[in-house]
């Protein structure tokens, strides 16, 4: 299915990933930034077709979504004190720590509903479940797709150089990302934006970023009041339930959201203009299928992402044969990814090539031989 | 301003869009589902991206890369990224022919 890529340039293991620094002017400089990307060839009418938006669809996942909340969450609390709990608590969790990583995904690009509210009300509560600031988190999924994997340019890339298995592996309980998602509410609220927030937001959007911050903050802070108060009347460990309910399972439930968002990227080549190249789609069970909600056609979705996620099946079947072929399963996907990064654990320049199909366009490599040699960045 | 002979009525589907260049300018001729013309520029305000390979649905036209929206019959910026408005042009049908008056 795929060999090792030739290295496009000398690559450091440090790389300057941050949108400010060295890499970023060289990824200007070349014409790396917001460069032409390759698009499959898609008949204009079938792509209309494709694009089409429908409430249904998204209606009904988001009831069944919702329902397994209260579902699980209700099983959780009755069984409290029980075994029987634990599986609802840990279902509970991935309803509410990865399945909403897809919906904060595709509301922010405004395909799942036709009408545009609804996008923006499941938006914000998946924003709030995920501890994202919704204001920066749409600016910075903006640019994720005008410069996928670019490295300086991109501020959402997974797997950065040199690679902390042992980071990664804690991914999957989300201790580290959580105190880093409050830490990043907490400047936001007091007005503060990073460098390379202040890059990818506009100016106009800073003051709603603070809103929001304080408005997440309020909402935790009430969570906690909770348990408090529980705690004061003697409620001993039942206390703990206003916190596995909200902001608990961005740790306990997120292990779905971090098993399949690594694979979306995870040992390609940075520095490419065409998705073919750094991203990956691939088969996955549909249990699995409808939390991502269809994003495992993670190379359609970056091609053509005004396709809602009903559509990307269909619009998979339509360019399939420009692109290589899927990998077979999440193990498929990972074996793949695993084996490239552990070696790019000694060489960063090593990255999957997937083969194309004989159907298929040659890879968009015009750009390529001017990536910047990094050995000096960092 | 002159009005220029742009397309033909046929070149667009109804609740569709056609890129148009004109005077080293790119727009876009958008036909709605009412079957009026309208015309704007042709590049996103956000990142200048083509509109032409973008979705018109009802009276809003989508950016194909990040999903900005604008209102093509006032160029009015709906949803972010988009921020910035779109210039627009008057445009007129006649016979099987559209018109834009453009500067």
């Amino acid at each position: 299915m795929s060999d090792a890529a030739q290295p496009h340039s000398e690559i450091s293991s440090t790389r300057d990933y941050s949108l400010t620094g060295a890499s970023s002017r060289q990824a200007e400089e070349v014409g790396l930034a917001a460069a032409e990307w390759y698009h499959s060839d898609v008949p204009r009418k079938t792509m209309k077709a494709m694009m089409k938006r429908r409430d249904g669809p998204a209606l009904r996942d988001t009831a069944i979504w919702i329902a397994l909340h209260i579902l699980f969450a209700a099983g959780g609390i009755y069984f409290w004190g029980s075994w029987i709990a634990v599986p609802f608590w840990l279902a509970y969790g991935v309803m509410y720590g990865s399945a909403s990583d897809s919906r904060w995904h595709e509301c922010g690009h405004g395909t799942p509903f036709r009408t545009r509210w609804m996008n923006d009300v499941v938006y914000h509560i998946a924003s709030f479940q995920l501890i994202r600031n919704p204001v920066n988190w749409r600016w910075s999924h903006a640019r994720h797709h005008t410069d996928t994997l670019i490295v300086g340019r991109d501020p959402e890339i997974a797997w950065m150089h040199p690679i902390n298995l042992f980071l990664k592996a804690l991914a999957f309980v989300g201790f580290v990302d959580t105190w880093a998602s409050f830490k990043t509410l907490a400047r936001n609220s007091l007005g503060m934006l990073s460098d390379d927030e202040k890059i990818y937001i506009p100016e106009t959007e800073w003051p709603k970023a603070a809103f929001w911050a304080r408005v997440h903050l309020a909402l935790f802070a009430l969570t906690a009041l909770a348990v408090l108060l529980m705690l004061a009347n003697g409620m001993g460990w039942k206390s703990a339930i206003p916190i596995l309910l909200i902001g608990g399972p961005r740790v306990y439930g997120c292990w779905h959201m971090v098993l399949t968002a690594l694979l979306q990227h995870g040992g390609l080549p940075e520095d490419v203009t065409d998705h073919r190249l750094n991203s990956r789609t691939l088969y996955m069970n549909p249990i699995s299928r409808w939390i991502y909600w269809n994003m495992n056609y993670h190379i359609e979705h970056h091609m053509f992402p005004m396709v809602p996620y009903y559509a990307l099946p269909a619009l998979h079947d339509e360019i399939k044969h420009d692109l290589p072929a899927p990998n077979t399963s999440i193990w498929d996907g990972y074996k793949e990814m695993m084996g490239a990064v552990m070696k790019q654990r000694r060489d960063p320049s090593h990255a999957v090539r997937k083969t194309l199909p004989p159907t298929a366009k040659p890879y968009n490599e015009f750009l390529h031989k001017h990536v910047p040699d990094r050995s000096d960045a960092g | 301003m002159p009005w220029i002979d742009a397309i033909a009525a046929d070149d667009v589907e109804e609740e569709d869009v056609i890129r148009w260049d004109h005077d080293d300018k790119t727009y876009v001729i958008i036909r709605s589902p009412d079957d009026e013309f309208f015309c704007t520029a042709g590049l996103c305000t956000h990142e200048h991206v083509h509109l032409s390979d973008g979705m018109v649905m009802d009276h809003e036209i989508e950016c194909p890369r990040h999903n900005g929206i604008f209102d093509y019959r006032t160029g009015k910026a709906l949803r972010a990224p988009a921020c910035e408005h779109l210039s627009t042009y008057e445009t007129k049908k006649e016979g099987d022919r559209v018109f834009v008056n453009v500067p």
